[in-house]
């Protein structure tokens, strides 16, 4: 069968001795920042990009993925040992596991997410490989009124489904989109917004952009709260479950994995959305709904579960169709071209060894992840005892390099200092950044497809309507917006969003 | 009128402002028609839909159904020092060089944190020194001036 022969391709690529070192180092550097709040793996996976142009491109793309899906593993430990979410996708963690941990369940709590996170990561890319050939046949059918529709679809959808202002959310897309356009306009020459600034010719630099506003801005952010925290770092003692929590563990996992899965694909999904989602099936479901909030094992397994396997399956629309369904994989579509892989439905045929050896690495990365962290649980609970006065200056000086590498200018350097102003503002004013992102990296593909489609039209913009793809894909976006705007969603919303770090 | 949600009247008005500065930049690039798009159209288009929102944010923050939220403190101390920090970094950089930017980096942004202390501050800066020496120099091979300028010849 063909996915047989594919999949021994995979591992054959992914079972190199180089491949496999830089899928540890990927999934180190993933649970380590998951773990490190302040770090996600966006400001990560931005820092490092540089550091991959003399890698081959698989590696690179190994190691890269190994950080984002790691960190998912990672987030989950000093969510229950210190109530703070290493990653957004484990600030419902911290709501059940922080509990358990104070019950002097501390141990059970992270044995449950790291089993549900293995499980759902496994499941989660087998879905990838098995779903990925039919995909990419429907993509070939997508025209560039297509692509377009799809495009806006994947950008709605990244702002419905997450929390927060959806009108500002679209006003900080568009606000993407536009600066995206910075540069020299690739199909008449003309520079664009550049203010006859050489180093702008060729637009904003998108790590300059990520490292500003998810990295700087977020340390300034940092530094402005001053509370303590109890901490619970000194109690783990044992791992293993009691039977009954077994018994309540698995069907929540399995529930868990299959939000994780679909909300994953989904443009606008993403770990943090799965993890919210399957904790609000998990407390309807439940037979102890009551206890929820003071330590119910199936709010830590079905959200773990859920933030894994959306992190895998996230992958799929990028691989098969090239469109990132949120900030972390536009981020892996800017790591593609720059190791000149153009993502889209065209990479399963023209490198297939690239596709397949990062399908077979997830599978292995997923294994490495559980081996690192529950033997070594001991190892990262030091690490956290770090303070945060010493580890920030680390990370301005890690991103502060990264972002030099990029093109070797200084000017790079100051455009992230103005971003991380720019982050600190958008903060303030209450607005997120990371539709923002997801502007940049579309901004010029959108107009790409939007023009193209406009000349096979030749001026006449109901292309969009009546090409029955583009059509469907511009009525679900339509959809999306009505459906979060009725007062009883936005009321469910708000209810299931905690405050977002 | 009152301004209910400060926060969102001060977005409004952001976007408003941005998106007209795009726009209006947008017109000296040519427009070209739907068919034969030219470089401003695209622009134009969006500046246009951005200060259209930005309108629409503006005018929720003073409608009577608005809640009250008030701007944020700002707390500039951290903005500044940390801000300062890598501009220096970028200063120090090229003339005089990895290693000297690097410190003054680690040192102008430690001293944001109201926790600094000078012995910890000093060992992570020679942590850092080495590590990221080995690592991005010596391992990476990426290249950096690492003297300042007056050494190099």
């Amino acid at each position: 069968m063909d996915l047989l022969n594919n999949l021994a391709l995979g591992f054959s690529t992914a079972l190199t001795f180089q491949n496999l070192i830089y899928c540890f180092l990927g999934c180190l550097l993933g649970t380590l920042i998951g773990i490190l709040p302040g770090l996600g793996p966006i400001a990560t996976i931005a820092m490092l990009l540089p550091a991959t142009y003399a890698l081959p491109p698989i590696a690179a793309l190994i190691m890269l993925a190994g950080i984002y899906y790691g960190a998912q593993y990672g987030g989950s430990t000093t969510a229950i040992l210190l109530n703070i979410p290493g990653e957004t996708s484990s600030v419902v963690t911290a709501i059940d596991g922080y509990q358990m941990a104070r019950r002097g369940r501390a141990g059970v709590a992270l044995f449950t997410a790291g089993m549900g996170s293995f499980f759902a990561g496994c499941v989660a890319t087998f879905i990838l490989a098995a779903f990925a050939a039919p995909l990419s046949q429907l993509a070939f059918k997508f025209g560039p009124a297509e692509y377009f529709s799809l495009m806006v679809l994947g950008l709605i959808g990244a702002v419905v489904l997450a929390s927060g202002s959806l009108i500002k959310a679209i006003g900080m897309i568009i606000l993407g989109l536009l600066m995206g356009l910075v540069g020299t306009d690739v199909n008449s020459g003309v520079s664009r917004y550049a203010f006859d600034v050489p180093e702008l010719s060729d637009g904003i630099g998108f790590v300059s952009i990520a490292m500003g506003v998810f990295g700087f801005a977020e340390i300034m952010m940092n530094l402005e709260q001053k509370e303590k925290r109890e901490s619970f770092l000194n109690k783990v003692t044992t791992l293993i479950p009691t039977w009954d929590d077994v018994k309540r563990m698995v069907p929540s996992i399995l529930r868990g994995t299959t939000i994780g899965s679909v909300l994953g694909i989904l443009p606008g999904g993403g770990a943090a959305l799965a993890a919210f989602g399957a904790y609000s099936v998990e407390k309807k479901t439940s037979k102890h709904s009551a206890e929820f909030g003071q330590g119910a094992i199936e709010g830590v397994a079905g959200p773990e579960s859920a933030n894994n396997a959306a992190a895998q399956t996230s992958f799929i629309p990028l691989l098969t169709l090239g469109i990132p369904p949120n900030a972390v994989m536009a981020l892996m579509v800017g790591a593609m071209t720059i190791h000149n892989i153009q993502p889209g439905p065209q990479v399963m045929t023209s490198n297939p060894a690239l596709f397949w050896g990062l399908i077979a690495s997830m599978w292995i990365g997923n294994l490495m992840l559980i081996l690192l962290n529950l033997p070594l649980i001991g190892m990262w609970v030091q690490i956290l005892k770090i303070p945060y006065r010493f580890l920030y200056p680390a990370i301005l000086v890690f991103c502060c390099i990264g972002v030099y590498t990029v093109n070797n200018t200084v000017f790079d350097v100051y455009i992230t200092a103005t971003f991380g102003v720019i982050g600190y503002l958008f903060f303030k004013l209450g607005c997120e950044p990371a539709p923002l992102l997801l502007g940049f990296v579309l901004g010029p593909m959108m107009e790409e497809n939007f023009r193209r489609a406009l000349l096979l039209s030749r001026g006449d913009f109901s292309t969009f309507i009546t090409r029955p793809l583009s059509l469907g894909l511009l009525v679900a976006a339509a959809l999306m917006v009505v459906i979060v705007a009725l007062p009883a969603i936005k009321k469910g919303r708000e209810k299931v969003f905690v405050e977002e770090l | 009128m009152k301004i209910h949600n400060q926060q969102d009247f001060a977005a409004g008005f952001m976007y408003i402002v941005v998106g007209l500065f795009f726009a209006s930049l947008a017109t000296g690039y040519q427009m070209g028609t739907a068919a034969k798009m030219g470089p401003g159209y695209f622009p134009f288009c969006l500046g246009m839909l951005l200060a259209l929102i930005g309108l629409v944010v503006l005018l929720s923050a003073v409608t009577k159904k608005a809640a009250d939220v008030k701007l944020k403190k700002w707390d500039l101390k951290s903005v500044i020092w940390i801000t300062g920090a890598v501009v220096l970094y970028g200063v120090l950089l090229s003339t005089m060089g990895f290693f000297v930017a690097l410190l003054a980096l680690v040192f102008v942004s430690a001293s944001a944190s109201h926790e600094f202390k000078w012995k910890g501050t000093v060992i992570n800066a020679l942590i850092l020194l080495v590590f990221t020496y080995l690592a991005f120099v010596v391992g990476l091979k990426l290249q950096f001036p690492l003297w300042p300028f007056f050494l190099n010849n």
